[in-house]
């Protein structure tokens, strides 16, 4: 299988740093699909969803920053009550921890974007169960 | 390897005998031609026939860097001001320097202990000589300099930063033993791992001199690794000729002291009694064949001790262990001594680091520890950094025994200095 992997960012928690990292990335044509900012006091990781991964790691560490490539899940969801239940029940079901969720929706499609604690067992069961997990060249370039 | 080894195997008594001579020597030196030691001398009733054994050297005033700065510019010279050959200063931060005077003998002596330091570790006329320490009134590099030359290498004065032009000279002319402090040996591994620089491959690197802060163990070895080097430790400090004082030797296990040129104590920094061999304390020195300015028990500041085991090398001179901290850079937080050495050896240790730090004391007695996150610390979470700096403070509370706030910044965003580091920021209203 070949999952979407997020790129993570560490940072500093202070006005202009967004603009900073997107600044390499389009400088690097790098087109962002999803973004998330985890803040803590004086610092946070900023996590993206690009058309090229390995790419965007070696264009942010060129400029000095501390990233790495981590494993996350992108599952379509269908969009209507109860889609993001049956999701996290079944996650539940086999003792699936979600890290970090986070999801929206438009045009009639859902996606939702998970860290999970078992990776594996994840991409498994919720594949089995029908639905849809996004492989990276799923993900518009 | 010997520069000179008749004087540097020289038995224990024979040593002592040379010692005892050399300091009625410069005792009578002094009394004869410095107002302040004669002044010191009348005061604790000591006259230069009182001094019949080393053991007398216990009558003799201690000299501090306040006396020193007391008698700025010319009042401790022991010869005639337009005799002179050479001024250094120390690198003092406050107020007036100290003003430090070297004889054509002086000069010399100092090259000369310079190059039996280089010498014991075996550095031949063949080596290549890059010395990034900073020229000018600081002794760190003019007296290596000299030493260098002495043996005959090539010598490139390139003084510290300018990180391009290093690695150019390094390529371009192979140098083969760098000189500098552990701060910019720090920067400068990690300047050549960013430009993709192989020191292991790509330069002809064999051996570092480090010195003019005290570092640590783990500071060492960093050295070691990000440079693809020996390090070979070497103490010194202005007052008492710049470096050569003590250095490594290829056991790498102490630093020997000449003491054919200087006498060594080591004393209780608060009562200024002497400490048995082996205990740690501050170190106490006393010239021995200094003409221009001769300086009895000049107290250091420095806090080490002496190794009197004999060394493998078949040197007689004994060692001092590494500088444990200087007295004067010590930190009084709630309560409890700290030394940034202490600090600095377990971020050294700790993996998910990088090299650089930063002491910060503000509010009423906060400390913070500002460091860099390495790539290798970084698993791309927020718990897991937090969790990190939850584990760095840990290992520093049972090294400085309070718990201070760990506080990791991306790489680059902490000063680097090309000098002297400056580690603690003292912002405290206390």
């Amino acid at each position: 299988m070949n999952d979407i992997k997020m790129v993570a960012a560490f940072a500093e928690n202070k006005p202009g740093q967004v603009a900073h990292f997107t600044k390499i990335l389009a400088g690097a044509s790098i087109n962002i699909r999803w973004l998330a900012v985890a803040s803590t006091g004086p610092f946070g990781v900023m996590k993206f969803l690009v058309s090229n991964p390995e790419k965007a790691c070696e264009a942010l560490k060129h400029e000095g920053f501390v990233v790495k490539l981590v494993d996350a899940l992108a599952i379509e969801v269908p969009d209507k009550p109860g889609g993001l239940h049956a999701v996290a029940d079944c996650l539940a079901k086999h003792n699936i921890n979600l890290d970090n969720a986070s999801g929206f929706t438009a045009n009639n499609r859902a996606i939702l974007v998970i860290e999970v604690s078992n990776h594996d067992l994840a991409h498994a069961v919720l594949q089995k169960q029908g639905f849809h997990v996004l492989e990276q060249k799923e993900l518009p370039v | 390897m010997f520069r000179d080894q008749k004087i540097e195997t020289l038995d224990r008594p024979a040593l002592e005998q040379l010692q005892l001579q050399r300091l009625r020597k410069t005792v009578r030196r002094v009394a004869a031609h410095v107002p302040f030691y004669r002044q010191k001398f009348a005061e604790l009733g000591v006259k230069p026939a009182d001094i019949r054994s080393l053991a007398d050297l216990r009558r003799l005033p201690f000299t501090g860097s306040a006396d020193l700065r007391a008698n700025y510019p010319t009042g401790l010279l022991a010869m005639p001001y337009d005799t002179t050959l050479r001024l250094h200063t120390s690198s003092g931060t406050t107020g007036k320097p100290k003003a430090l005077f070297f004889s054509r003998k002086d000069v010399d002596n100092a090259a000369e202990l310079c190059a039996r330091s280089f010498v014991m570790t075996g550095i031949t006329h063949k080596d290549v000589f890059q010395n990034m320490m900073t020229y000018g009134m600081f002794t760190g590099a003019l007296v290596t300099h000299y030493g260098a030359e002495k043996i005959g290498c090539l010598v490139i004065p390139a003084g510290p930063g300018n990180s391009e032009r290093q690695l150019m000279l390094m390529q371009d002319f192979r140098t083969t033993f760098i000189h500098l402090t552990p701060s910019y040996a720090l920067y400068l591994a990690t300047f050549l791992e960013k430009h993709g620089v192989d020191p292991r491959r790509d330069l002809a690197l064999r051996k570092a001199f480090v010195g003019a802060e005290p570092y640590t163990e783990e500071t060492c070895r960093k050295i070691e690794e990000g440079l693809g080097l020996d390090v070979y430790n070497s103490y010194g400090l202005s007052e008492m000729n710049g470096p050569g004082i003590a250095f490594e030797c290829v056991q790498k296990h102490g630093m020997h002291l000449w003491e054919d040129h200087f006498l060594i104590e080591i004393i209780d920094p608060q009562t200024g009694e002497p400490l048995p061999d082996g205990e740690a304390g501050e170190l106490v020195m006393t010239t021995l064949t200094r003409e221009a300015m001769p300086l009895l028990r000049y107290r250091t500041r420095d806090i080490t001790s002496i190794i009197t085991r004999p060394c493998p090398c078949g040197r007689t001179h004994r060692r001092l262990n590494r500088i444990a901290g200087r007295s004067d850079d010590m930190l009084i937080v709630r309560g409890v001594n700290i030394y940034p050495q202490q600090i600095e050896r377990v971020l050294m240790a700790a993996s998910g680091v990088g090299r650089n730090y930063l002491i910060s004391l503000e509010g009423l007695d906060e400390m913070t520890i500002k460091v860099e996150l390495a790539e290798a610390g970084f698993e791309g979470q927020v718990e897991q950094l937090m969790k990190l700096q939850g584990q760095l403070a840990e290992k520093l509370r049972t090294e400085i025994l309070i718990k201070p706030q760990v506080q990791l910044l991306p790489p680059g965003s902490l000063p680097v200095s090309e000098g002297k580091a400056k580690r603690v920021i003292d912002n405290r209203k206390l």
